[in-house]
């Protein structure tokens, strides 16, 4: 049979010729318990009107250890969609710059975009390639969302370690923070948001999330850090400038101070 | 066991060489060509998907004539090339001189070890912050390589076109021209192509923007054919 040349994929480019450039994929020795790496926690995405809000908290923590508090967990993937991730920090943001330039490269190659579920279908395969670390408690569970382009709105997808890929509607959170942020958001999401409306959204569920959950950080006034987020529509990805940011969370600092509730 | 003719190296060098120029002959021509916006490329080729030019990364792109196959295979091995050493480094770290120098050993090895050499000429083009600071090379099918400052044009009766291009410019500064002058230009040279808006869809054009407008690290973007004629529609 004639052999096709090598295809449009990156990460088999690397597992072929360059296994020794992926991300940690080996196995690590039985019998060791966790190894400590830092960790990365809660991540919110959410729709509205015109696309969705991917919003993450700026905590690294290895056990009761703060490990960072600027570290930058969502990234812009391509021009339509971007990538949160939560778990062990290196694999996760290795896997992050790994699956942006597995994107750039197809559509270089190909000379178009992948489809968003494309997308998602090449995120699941990368993450069920660390199944065996995700064994030895080094898992790393993305959150994927973007605006798709043929069906003209924005979707939003999960996963589990196994790589299992499930597409969720209105809005979803994972890290340690989540069930907090998931209360939050229930209360809060509405259909027909607006950019602004949600990004905020985004930035007090994280608040809720950081207030229960010492793994997740708040707004820091005193160093000036804030959630990383960005939106996504027809125009693409843009990240929320920091200012905004400043405004939106010191505002909800000062509601919160006012109405005066302790729990 | 049959008998061997002898045949001297020069000889078999020049019957080698004279095969590959004459493929490239056959072909449509390219341009490129540094000018205050960027490097334009602009290739004569009445297809809409099967590209003579190419992104390879950032702030690198790849032009080429001669048979689709064998430069289509050189672009995506330039792609590989450029993302592993960008994602193994640092975006930083991928230049055109390297891509270059590579494409040339490659070409080089084909033309002295295979049973044909590869029948194409390529150019590889990195954006500077000026005109000046532009790298062309442009690599020709045994391997050799050249730095041409300003402009390449490459494949179809390329003597008569440089004389055109030449004529064109003379008195007009190609450094200070924006990119629709460039496209102007290169309609006017092109023996194929007119200069009227309908002849967009026989030009392929992008370009490697100085400045992008998205604030996007890629600075390469391809022109549609509504683009170019509407560039073509305003001649002075």
């Amino acid at each position: 049979m004639i052999e096709l040349g090598p295809g449009p994929s990156f990460f088999e480019h690397l597992t072929r010729d360059r296994p020794d450039l992926l991300p940690a994929t080996s196995t690590v020795p039985l019998g060791e318990a966790t190894i400590k790496a830092p960790h990365g926690t809660t991540i919110v995405a959410l729709s509205y009107a015109d696309g969705i809000v991917m919003a993450g908290d700026r905590r690294a923590t290895m056990g009761n250890v703060i490990a960072s508090r600027r570290i930058e967990k969502v990234f812009e993937t391509d021009h339509y969609s971007v990538l949160g991730i939560a778990g062990t920090a290196g694999i996760a943001i290795d896997i992050a710059k790994l699956f942006r330039v597995e994107l750039e490269h197809y559509e270089k190659i190909e000379g178009t975009r992948l489809s968003l579920d494309g997308k998602a279908n090449r995120l699941a395969s990368m993450i069920r390639s660390n199944l065996q670390m995700a064994m030895q408690g080094m898992s790393v569970v993305p959150l994927f969302a973007g605006f798709d382009t043929f069906a003209g709105s924005g979707r939003i997808f999960s996963f589990d370690i196994t790589g299992g890929l499930y597409e969720e509607v209105e809005h979803h959170c994972i890290g340690s923070g989540s069930p907090y942020a998931r209360g939050a958001l229930k209360k809060l999401w509405e259909p027909g948001l607006g950019a602004t409306a949600a990004v905020k959204i985004a930035v007090e569920a994280l608040y809720d999330a950081a207030d229960d959950d010492s793994a997740t950080g708040g707004p820091d006034p005193v160093r000036g850090l804030w959630p990383v987020v960005y939106t996504v529509d027809a125009t693409g990805a843009h990240r929320v400038e920091e200012p905004i940011l400043s405004d939106m969370a010191r505002e909800i600092i000062a509601e919160r101070t006012a109405s005066g509730k302790e729990a | 066991m049959s008998a061997q003719y002898y045949v001297s190296p020069e000889q078999l060098m020049k019957d080698r060489a004279d095969f590959a120029r004459k493929g490239i002959a056959r072909g449509r021509a390219v341009i490129v060509a540094s000018c205050a916006d960027g490097i334009a490329l602009i290739a004569e080729n009445p297809s809409g998907s099967l590209h003579k030019i190419g992104e390879i990364y950032d702030r690198i792109a790849f032009a080429a004539v001669g048979k689709y196959n064998e430069f289509e295979s050189l672009r995506q091995a330039g792609v590989r090339y450029a993302d592993t050493r960008g994602y193994s480094y640092s975006r930083f770290d991928v230049t055109g001189r390297g891509l270059a120098s590579v494409y040339a050993q490659s070409l080089g090895a084909v033309f002295t070890a295979e049973a044909k050499p590869f029948e194409v000429e390529l150019a590889v083009l990195e954006i500077g912050e000026s005109p000046e600071d532009d790298t062309l090379f442009s690599l020709n099918f045994d391997g050799s390589i050249a730095e041409q400052p300003g402009h390449i044009i490459m494949g179809g009766d390329t003597p008569a076109l440089r004389e055109s291009w030449n004529g064109y410019w003379s008195g007009k500064d190609l450094n200070a021209a924006g990119i629709d002058e460039v496209i102007r230009a290169a309609a006017h040279v092109l023996p194929g192509v007119g200069e009227s808006p309908e002849d967009a869809r026989l030009l392929e054009v992008a370009m490697l923007e100085r400045v992008t407008s998205t604030g996007s690290h890629r600075h390469f973007r391809r022109l549609d054919t509504p683009t170019i004629a509407r560039i073509l529609g305003s001649r002075k």
